[in-house]
């Protein structure tokens, strides 16, 4: 492939994963409280509150509603603030992380739904504080739940991530972009979706094995 | 402390519009296995969850150990729930944990750092026969060994009553006598009381002493049961 070599698709890729990881974990790190609060806070939930739980609703259907490029362009001082720059692959992990959290949130927020109300009954009934219904009840029960979120979640990332080459944001996208597109290199553009597609499927596939691992239901 | 354990005044519980529970008072005695049968909807299970304050009244009084409970926040009212253990009839395992730390549960819930806690659940489980299935994860039980794990899971951590909310009509027959001959050996063992509800009158038969009737939310009869079992 010419004005291309391997050890640049192979720069690429690796920067393609580590950006989509460490943009997931910081996503699941501010999401899962987030998705706690948006459980407890409902109608009969452990901590009602419908004052939050309208105002954190707001929040996270604003904020999901933007296209990803326009809030990645619009959140570009925010990004400038954390990392110093807001171009290439690193600075990318704050739109990310923006973006992925409220997504994240109702994935979340869905896991945690699904736990049987008799169990949070129960566990009053021993006299459980609310505290210890969240983290000795909720999250434990429902964490093969919410590891299977990350099958939707990590993979919308990694093509979030694919989709801001078109801003600069470096990793395969930007390959793809750069040469294949601008440069009329098909074979370049098609190696890059190849690869995003692979990512795709290991991500999905070492999701699915964590849950068989972990759920005992 | 006087022999009834628990003694309910006058209780009533409204939701919006609909009265479910209408001027009820009777009493507990200790020690004694008391049932409460109705048909689906008379309030069985309202009132129930009202001696344990899962639903608070709206009004009346529950005197638990000389102590009206209705007035009581949450943090005393933990303290209390610790004292009354319920089962129910779907159970309720965490389906997460194993058989083992299903029992363990109310100890962790409970803070009790004055015994040896592994040791307690592993004796409960002795107790209900199921120390063969320590390591199981509940999926694997059947319905009667369930409720077995949920009795010792219930009764861990020593309480005065334990609550039964149609223990055993999700369980067939013989799974049933499992379940209502193992409360009966546990009440007779540490002279613990049993509120049982139910819609079967052969669970009445079984294993109360005394029953008391409900319907459209009011108790129309109590009275003895003369055992058969």
């Amino acid at each position: 492939m010419d004005n291309v070599d391997t050890s640049q698709i192979i720069a690429a890729t690796l920067d393609t994963l580590r950006v989509t990881l460490i943009a997931s974990a910081f996503a699941y790190l501010i999401a899962i409280p987030l998705g706690i609060a948006l459980v407890v806070t409902r109608r009969g939930g452990i901590y009602q509150n419908r004052f939050i739980n309208i105002l954190l609703g707001t929040y996270v259907n604003i904020t999901r509603s933007i296209p990803f490029l326009l809030l990645a362009i619009f959140v570009i001082p925010v990004t400038r603030f954390f990392i110093g720059t807001a171009l290439g692959s690193t600075a990318m992990i704050v739109p990310l992380v923006i973006a992925a959290v409220p997504f994240i949130a109702r994935l979340v927020e869905n896991a945690l739904l699904q736990l049987d109300k008799g169990l949070i009954e129960a566990a009053k009934s021993m006299g459980a504080s609310r505290l210890k219904i969240i983290y000795k009840l909720y999250l434990p029960e429902c964490l093969p739940a919410i590891i299977l979120t990350a099958g939707v979640s990590v993979v919308s990332i990694l093509s979030f991530f694919a989709m801001a080459g078109i801003l600069g944001g470096g990793g395969l996208g930007q390959l793809a972009i750069d040469f294949g597109w601008a440069r009329f290199n098909n074979a370049v553009l098609f190696l890059c979706i190849a690869i995003l597609v692979i990512l795709t499927q290991l991500i999905q596939g070492t999701v699915f094995l964590l849950n068989k691992l972990l759920d005992r239901r | 402390m006087n022999d009834n354990i628990i003694t309910v005044e006058n209780l009533t519980k409204d939701f919006r519009d609909t009265r479910v529970l209408d001027n009820i008072s009777f009493e507990i005695k200790r020690g004694e296995i008391f049932g409460i049968i109705g048909p689906s909807g008379a309030g069985k299970s309202t009132l129930i969850r009202c001696l344990n304050m899962l639903e608070r009244p709206t009004s009346g009084k529950i005197v638990f150990n000389d102590v009206d409970i209705v007035p009581l926040r949450e943090r005393h009212l933990a303290k209390i729930r610790q004292q009354i253990g319920m089962i129910f009839q779907s159970f309720n395992l965490l389906a997460q944990r194993n058989v083992l730390r299903n029992v363990h549960f109310p100890l962790e819930v409970a803070r009790n750092k004055t015994l040896e806690t592994k040791t307690r659940a592993l004796e409960l489980l002795n107790l209900v026969g199921l120390s063969d299935k320590v390591r199981e994860y509940p999926r694997t039980l059947s319905g009667g060994q369930k409720q077995r794990v949920a009795i010792a899971r219930a009764v861990v951590n020593n309480p005065a009553v334990l609550l039964c909310d149609e223990p055993t009509s999700a369980l067939d027959e013989k799974c049933t006598d499992e379940v209502l001959n193992l409360l009966r050996d546990i009440n007779e063992k540490f002279n613990l009381t049993i509120i049982i509800i139910t819609h079967e009158m052969s669970v009445i038969e079984k294993i109360c002493n005394r029953v008391a009737t409900i319907e459209n939310g009011k108790i129309i009869e109590i009275r003895g049961v003369k055992q058969n079992g």
